[in-house]
């Protein structure tokens, strides 16, 4: 795979690391975003892209995709990179002073600096507590289904009530040997449609539906998970034959590989300079809800000037040799790359 | 005229308890409330009942509480650990509904 080389890796493409790619944007410098979740947006498209926002300035009220969507048509002139559902696995800062950003997929970029636009950290699968689930990862534990046809002929169990325990059930209906689903309530609270159609695939056979249960514990030997024990409200307990256990119980923020790039931290945030947004390690920066500093607020708008910041300063580390002379839109508009 | 005392006991994630008191016009929810005492609480979302961060099992003198809105109870099903007693406490109000009342804040995960 070819290098991606940028000016400025921004890492999170949540509404602060998108509008970063504007103000780096106006001082001539490329960007290149990723993102652990598979869309941009961050905590805006994923938690809540519905829910109206009233603190943006010149918004009265904006909803919170409304405004990601605003954002990509804003920073569009400065034609940003994007590399999206990769995790940043590993960063180091190179001895000519740039940067070499690799992914959980082995994307590799070059940069001459680094904008951590981070947020909460890399949005991962919450895990139900059993034991013994770690060891089978890869090995019959699965947190998501990326490739469907892993799953052919095999028996499987998902255990969860949302949407996507819903929808996955479904799909795998007609794929797997056996799919079994186990639902903690009696009821699905997701989409009426598809709480319907897997009591109807239940109904006929297709599916196993055990409700009010859980999956207490899982079973195998070195290669691969075997058992899966789920357990009911009145303490029975019941052994089905699995190849998969698939838990889907969303996505929770976890600071993940941050916290080993030799950067300040504190209580899961990273430490800046309010002068500059800069970290302990000169081109690297930090910004948006990431970062903390006395008196720091996480607010959207907050993050957004930090971003204008971040990018006067990392002109001065990009282009060491070249003079800043601050322009207003107004006056210059905005030129595209 | 002061504020009303509320009172609840609240055991947190490393199994110290505390009591603490609250006045009543303190106007936050039972999350915003716990934050302000210092306990670790994320609150991904901020209160809009969406992540479940503030994730807490009602032990005792739950009677008074209102019962959980379809949102919160949504949200819930996220937690693999919740149960019958589960409740999110950024939906519940500071006030006299939940005087007396003994929650144990979950972990994260």
């Amino acid at each position: 795979m070819e290098q991606i080389i940028t000016d400025i890796c921004i890492i999170g493409a949540g509404p602060v690391g998108l509008f970063a790619v504007f103000e780096a944007g106006l001082l001539k410098m490329r960007c290149h975003l990723i993102d652990v979740l598979p869309q941009v947006g961050g905590q805006l498209s994923e938690i809540y892209p519905q829910k109206p926002i009233y603190d943006i300035p010149g918004y009265p009220v904006v909803n919170a995709q409304e405004l990601v969507d605003n954002l990509m048509e804003q920073i569009a002139p400065f034609k940003p990179g994007f590399t999206l559902g990769e995790r940043v696995d590993e960063l180091q800062k190179l001895d000519d002073g740039s940067f070499f950003i690799r992914t959980s997929d082995g994307t590799e970029v070059r940069a001459r600096a680094v904008a951590i636009a981070g947020g909460l950290g890399c949005f991962e699968p919450r895990k139900p507590l059993i034991d013994n689930l770690e060891k089978f990862e890869g090995r019959g534990v699965a947190y998501m289904v990326k490739n469907p046809e892993l799953f052919r002929d095999k028996r499987i169990v998902i255990s969860g009530g949302g949407d996507s325990a819903l929808d996955w059930t479904i799909f795998l209906a007609d794929v797997a040997k056996e799919v079994t689903l186990v639902h903690r309530g009696d009821t699905f609270r997701g989409a009426p449609d598809s709480a319907e159609k897997v009591f109807e695939l239940a109904k006929l056979a297709k599916i196993n539906l055990i409700l009010q249960s859980q999956v207490t514990a899982i079973q195998g030997d070195e290669r691969h998970l075997k058992e899966v024990i789920i357990t009911n409200k009145d303490n029975e307990r019941l052994i089905a034959d699995a190849d998969y256990f698939i838990p889907l119980f969303g996505l929770t923020p976890k600071l993940g590989p941050i916290a080993e790039w030799n950067l300040n931290i504190d209580r899961s945030a990273i430490e800046v300079n309010t002068f500059d947004y800069s970290t302990n390690v000169e081109g690297i920066y930090a910004i948006g809800d990431i970062n903390t500093y006395p008196g720091k607020l996480k607010l959207i708008l907050c993050g957004f000037h930090e971003a204008a910041l971040m990018a006067q300063s990392a002109f001065k580390y990009v282009y060491p040799d070249q003079k800043l002379s601050f322009k207003y839109t107004t006056v210059y508009g905005v030129n595209a790359f | 005229m002061p504020f009303k005392m509320i009172k609840i006991i609240v055991e947190d994630r490393g199994g110290d308890v505390q009591e603490l008191e609250i006045p009543e016009g303190i106007n936050l929810n039972l999350m915003e409330t716990l934050k302000a005492f210092e306990y670790d609480m994320r609150a991904t979302c901020g209160g809009m009942a969406l992540c479940a961060d503030c994730h807490c099992k009602v032990v005792d003198g739950g009677d008074n509480l209102p019962g959980p809105e379809e949102a919160e109870l949504i949200t819930l099903d996220t937690r693999p650990d919740a149960t019958a007693t589960s409740r999110l406490a950024c939906q519940l109000r500071v006030n006299e509904n939940i005087n007396g009342l003994r929650i144990k804040i979950m972990g994260y995960e």
